[in-house]
């Protein structure tokens, strides 16, 4: 009797798989993981500049490669604020489906409405998104001054500069708050530490200002060295941002996870990108404790190329790659991540800001032939 | 937990009050964001807690026997189901006599809020080293343990359908590590029991009858013999007894509950109980049920969770050979995710488990099945597939 259960019971597992194959299994890829959750919703902003045109890249690849992943697109611009989706309906999503691919998100220089805080803020403020993590990383075949540069940058993004308060006490006198924590401060020291045990790095170095802003940068720094007493096995070092800038430039391969304040974190991202290749290439996320919203590292938006079809969508596949990894898709991340290197090792198909002449589609067209 | 820990943050004299209504606790946190949020008695660092993008970092302690093997089929599972939880590993050398890896592996825990461990060996008999299981117990403050004991259809016992669940205190007692030789030839171990820990232990196990719908509270102790001290213990308890007026309270013996519990064990609900004969219950329990390869305990303390298998014991001499159970280390990682407020994939793992065990009766030998240890997992992980397709599809 029990043996012909079990044997009813085997054909029905069978027979449910090989239904649920029908449904979600592609040609290239046998994981057994997209059958299990259905198909993965993520929220997808396709941002201004060429962001809508990496964003259809991704989208290519994704379908080509039958990825169980379902995008919820919004549009959400500053610059166009009466097409945008309001910032309810997009933080709803996100909250919703915990992830999210987002484009670069375009900010006027000036404020027409006198509003201090830009569209982004708003977002990365709603979400509660305080870590930006840029993993920059030396990619194959791309020709730069500093070869091997492995480093991930960690930056708080809710407030120090970015705390949108600003006034003008007199006439011509303007003051801009920056805000430090210790609640904050110490969050994102943890995040950067918890970061550097998962990824197993063996340093951790804390970037400041704190002989001249010696209170608030003071605080930051005392929170970090706090909480690395908690990691004895990982080494803290703190470095102050002028002399870390030029580390950088001259000598990146010392760096390893670095821990940053607002500012300082997004002028070292910038300049850590432009070492291994541009905004192009490099990909970033942000973090809140319960979602988290993957963005390209330097935040470019590149309108001087908008529809002329020659971005390079590296950084946005690679954010998506990241993003599967986040949702324990891992062998289709890998998949996408050996894509590309391979087509950077080929450098037959190159974009303008890799030194070749080929377009955005035909990389991803490379990227979708290589895939395996 | 919830309810327990947010009484804490009103005055005494309305304490009944709050305790009256359970929806004191938001429904959506989960025990851990409630250990996160809850200010505590004890003066205790605050960390922020490890949740980014919403995946945890669990610390897991494998220890060693089984654990390590053990612990591979857990992270196997996880990767195959897609529960977000990103493990700390820290790996216990039992033959070193100092306790820096111990004193590592504590604080990776406090960092993190949460583990899972196998049974840590405590290879070293001097004097000087402490049981690194009791080290970590009393360290963290996890002053309670909470045993779930619930029948398996699937596995033939003597007796069926029982559902019993024992709380622990853990941190205390016999516990203490106080030993001494007075004069030569005459040793005196002291057995510690205060009013504080007996207070917040029985308050856990009311709490924790209250909020799973549980009828009776059971207190097992020696207060015939050890007057004072187990007299503490009941004492404490029938006092707060009185502020559960719906939860009936009796106590027993703990030599007669011995008896008890493997002539009728269905008259137990909830039992509470010091440290040494929590350990005996549960393991008498435990065999019940049907050996040491099934069940899985929980410590908890105000600020950490520490998951693990309900019989600590190490497993040696199968270790290595396949044919080690590994549904109590799954079991307690099922009771992480759930803690740990990951609803979905708890659910998804347990009825996996469940199925597998009842349905399907692949187990292994410990269990009177023939299975091997992967034959289990590729079982639970087959159910896994098939339970998500159901949700999914139908």
């Amino acid at each position: 009797m029990s043996l012909l259960s079990r044997n009813i019971f085997r054909a029905l597992v069978q027979g449910s798989q090989h239904v649920s194959k029908g449904v979600h299994t592609t040609a290239v890829n046998n994981d057994k993981n997209q059958t299990k959750e259905g198909r993965i919703k993520c929220t997808l902003i396709p941002g201004d500049g060429v962001g809508p045109e990496l964003v259809y890249s991704v989208q290519e690849v994704f379908k080509a490669a039958n990825i169980p992943v379902q995008f919820e697109s919004f549009f959400f611009s500053e610059v166009n604020p009466t097409l945008s989706a309001p910032l309810e309906d997009v933080v709803n999503s996100i909250t919703r489906n915990k992830i999210c691919i987002k484009g670069i998100l375009a900010t006027p220089d000036f404020s027409h409405t006198g509003e201090l805080q830009t569209l982004n803020m708003k977002l990365r403020n709603a979400l509660d998104l305080y870590a930006n993590v840029v993993h920059v990383k030396s990619l194959p075949n791309v020709k730069c001054r500093h070869n091997d540069v492995d480093c991930i940058i960690i930056r708080e993004q809710t407030e120090g500069e970015y705390s949108a308060l600003e006034h003008e006490s007199v006439p011509g006198v303007v003051e801009c708050l920056k805000i430090i924590t210790a609640a904050k401060s110490e969050r994102i020291a943890k995040f950067a530490f918890d970061y550097a045990v998962k990824m197993g790095r063996k340093k951790v170095t804390a970037v400041h200002k704190a002989n001249i802003m010696k209170l608030g940068d003071g605080l930051f720094l005392r929170s970090c060295e706090e909480i690395a007493k908690l990691y004895p096995r990982i080494q803290f070092e703190k470095m102050i941002v002028d002399n870390c800038t030029m580390q950088m430039v001259s000598n990146p391969n010392q760096f390893d996870v670095m821990v940053t304040p607002n500012l300082y974190g997004n002028i070292v991202d910038n300049l850590a990108s432009g070492l291994v290749g541009g905004a192009g290439v490099v990909a970033g996320a942000s973090y809140s404790a319960e979602c988290a919203v993957f963005e390209q590292g330097a935040r470019h938006i590149f309108s001087g190329a908008v529809g002329k079809n020659i971005a390079n969508p590296t950084a946005m596949l690679l954010c998506s790659a990241n993003l599967l990894a986040h949702v324990n898709l891992h062998s289709y991340s890998k998949m996408i991540k050996n894509a590309i290197n391979k087509v950077l090792k080929d450098g037959k198909v190159r974009t303008k800001d890799l030194g070749g002449q080929s377009t955005t589609l035909d990389f991803t067209h490379a990227v979708i032939h290589s895939l395996v | 937990m919830a309810v327990r820990l947010l009484s804490r943050l009103v005055l005494p004299e309305i304490r009944g009050t709050v305790y009256s209504s359970s929806a004191a606790a938001p429904a959506t946190l989960s025990d851990f964001d409630v250990q996160h949020k809850t200010p505590v008695i004890r003066k205790q660092q605050s960390i922020p807690k490890a949740q980014y993008g919403g995946r945890h970092a669990v610390s897991m302690l494998p220890g060693g026997g089984i654990g390590p093997e053990c612990m591979s089929y857990v992270r196997d599972i996880f990767n195959y189901i897609g529960a977000p939880v990103d493990f700390e590993v820290v790996d216990i050398d039992p033959n070193v006599d100092n306790d820096d890896d111990v004193q590592y592996a504590i604080t990776t825990i406090k960092r993190n809020g949460v583990g899972i461990k196998g049974n840590i060996e405590t290879k070293s008999e001097a004097a000087y080293v402490t049981s690194r299981n009791v080290a970590l117990r009393n360290e963290l403050d996890m002053y309670a343990y909470v045993l779930n004991c619930k029948s398996y259809p699937g596995v033939s016992t003597r007796h069926k359908d029982i559902d019993i669940v024992i709380i622990r205190q853990n941190t205390e007692g016999e516990y203490a590590m106080l030993e001494h030789e007075s004069v030569r030839g005459v040793i005196e171990s002291m057995k510690v029991v205060t009013a504080s820990n007996s207070e917040r232990v029985a308050r856990f196990a009311f709490e924790y009858a209250k909020r799973n719908g549980r009828k009776k509270v059971t207190t097992v102790h020696k207060a015939n013999i050890m007057k004072i001290s187990d007299g503490l213990f009941l004492e404490t308890s029938r006092r707060l007894a009185k502020e559960y007026p719906d939860i009936e309270h009796n106590d027993m013996i703990i030599d007669n509950c011995c008896m008890q519990l493997v002539a009728r064990p269905h008259q137990f609900d909830v039992m509470l109980m010091t440290n040494l004969y929590g350990s005996i219950v549960s393991n008498v329990v435990c065999g019940i049920l049907g050996g040491a390869g099934l069940l899985s305990g929980r410590n908890y303390g105000d600020n950490y969770a520490v998951f693990e298998p309900g019989t600590r014991n190490t497993g040696t001499a199968i270790a290595g050979k396949n044919i080690a159970n590994p549904i109590a280390m799954i079991n307690a990682s099922v009771d992480m995710l759930e803690h740990l407020g990951h609803r979905y994939h708890a659910d998804l793992l347990r009825n996996a488990v469940n199925r597998t065990i009842n349905v399907d009766r692949i187990l292994t030998s410990d269990c009177g099945g023939t299975a091997s240890s992967t034959d289990v997992v590729n079982a639970i992980k087959e159910n896994a597939n098939l339970i998500a397709n159901k949700l999914h599809l139908g």
